[in-house]
């Protein structure tokens, strides 16, 4: 029996982590495409552009935990370049590796813009950090959680930045838009400025080019402008692709369609019994729980149960902790102080707050049991 | 069976609480609150599941 796990991220990890936990001794091959051990996103755009933060990226195990105590075969800087189905083979720089159950968790590359950085690798995050060590102008365009993260950390050293953002509320696709207008005025109060309703034409060396003609002088300037599957290497697989997004059409269990064949994380476009629809989810939480399920589902599918996880995102500005769970998608936005819940029909389906840790799964436990609006409103209310 | 948790560790986002809300819950300060230090072993499995879900590592099952 040989597990495949495609992808050496958070939910590729979890996903060989759990394989071993359920006792599964078979042999466990990880396909990475970047020739690093597995690490943790989330500190890339926050602790470690910080003053004094971490030097380096710290893998989540070292390569002796992950060959000697996990058993995982490592295929590293390496790839996948296709998967048949009917012979039930990954090609793996050009090799065929035969599995029997497999976990596709390529994850998501950023969309890039000439001449701007973006912000999701390693590599990526030591390129921003040197720039803002050297006490970079930065310009920013995309005011979604990555861009606000790196705003912040160019605040916290006193550097100015601006923010560019073609939509006239930012975040309105993560949060909806009147919690949205309400975390641009984070920006605002830390001397962010910020830009909306403002199209970029072109970064070149004089800065970054909007369509009034008006040019930000930059020297360091990103791009956090959303992630797009890494699905390239299952076109033409047999796999259903998302027709919008190319992510990975799954059932709610997780399995991709073909026998033994399961996605997770940011690649994945699943089905959830929660909020009737497909959802693909770029959440460090989502990628978490899915890789672990993943697994457990491809080794034993007779198990498989459907997920029915509630949504769960934070992001971290200015010190402020910005929590959500479940969906924006919503029939009315309430807010009060520092929570905003959503309603569909009579049931809570979401809550933002903005610093209140120790709220924000009272609301998910809440949206998981379908909760009444009612009682939703006056927890939070009394909280 | 008892529950460690590093509450310098602690970045206080809640996964824990979401998989074991009757051990786990998250102070006003932030940080994890252990609701009971030594709980029965029929809860193992969603204390393992807890604990494995903590994204910085502060907790522990000894």
């Amino acid at each position: 029996m040989t597990l495949v796990v495609v992808g050496a991220s958070l939910a590729g990890l979890r996903a060989v982590e759990a394989a071993r936990r359920t006792g599964y001794r078979g042999r466990v091959v990880l396909v990475g495409a970047e020739e690093h051990l597995p690490y943790d996103r989330p500190p890339l755009s926050k602790a470690f552009l910080a003053t004094g933060g971490p030097v380096a990226v710290e893998p989540f195990h070292s390569e002796e935990v992950l060959r000697e105590v996990l058993g995982v075969e490592l295929m590293l800087g390496a790839p996948a370049e296709g998967l048949d189905i009917g012979a039930r083979e990954v090609t793996v720089a050009g090799t065929a590796v035969r599995y029997d159950a497999l976990v596709i968790a390529t994850g998501a590359t950023a969309r890039t813009l000439p001449g701007a950085r973006t912000l999701r690798t390693a590599e990526d995050a030591v390129a921003v950090r040197a720039a803002l060590d050297r006490g970079a102008r930065t310009v920013v365009i995309g005011a979604g959680f990555i861009g606000s993260e790196v705003a912040s950390a160019a605040r916290a050293r006193g550097l100015p930045v601006t923010i560019v953002e073609a939509a006239a509320v930012p975040l309105a696709r993560a949060v909806g838009e009147t919690a949205g207008a309400a975390l641009a005025g984070l920006h605002h109060e830390a001397g962010t400025e910020l830009r909306l309703g403002t199209e970029v034409t072109g970064v070149t060396e004089d800065g970054v080019h909007l369509a009034g003609g008006e040019v930000l002088p930059a020297d360091l300037v990103v791009a956090g402008i959303g992630a797009v599957p890494a699905t390239g290497w299952l076109e033409g697989s047999g796999l259903v692709l998302h027709e919008r997004d190319r992510g990975v059409v799954c059932d709610a269990t997780l399995s991709a369609g073909a026998p033994g064949v399961y996605a997770a994380g940011d690649v994945a476009h699943v089905a959830n019994p929660l909020f009737d629809g497909h959802l693909r989810l770029e959440h460090w939480t989502n990628a978490a729980e899915q890789g672990a399920a993943a697994a457990r589902h491809a080794l034993d599918p007779a198990s498989a149960r459907p997920l029915e996880a509630v949504p769960y995102f934070w992001s971290d500005w200015y010190g402020h902790r910005i929590q959500f769970v479940g969906t924006p998608v919503a029939d009315e936005v309430v807010t009060a102080g520092d929570t905003t819940l959503y309603r569909r029909g009579d049931r809570l389906v979401g809550a933002l707050t903005v610093d209140r840790p120790r709220e924000i799964m009272k609301h998910r436990r809440r949206i998981a049991t379908g909760a009444a609006w009612a009682d939703a409103l006056a927890f939070a209310g009394t909280a | 069976m008892r529950i460690e948790a590093d509450r310098g560790k602690c970045d206080g986002l809640g996964m824990c609480e979401a998989m074991a809300p009757d051990f786990f819950e998250v102070g006003e300060d932030g940080t994890v609150v252990v609701l009971d230090e030594r709980p029965g072993e029929e809860h193992r499995q969603d204390l393992a599941a807890a604990v494995d879900a903590c994204p910085v590592l502060a907790l522990k099952l000894t």
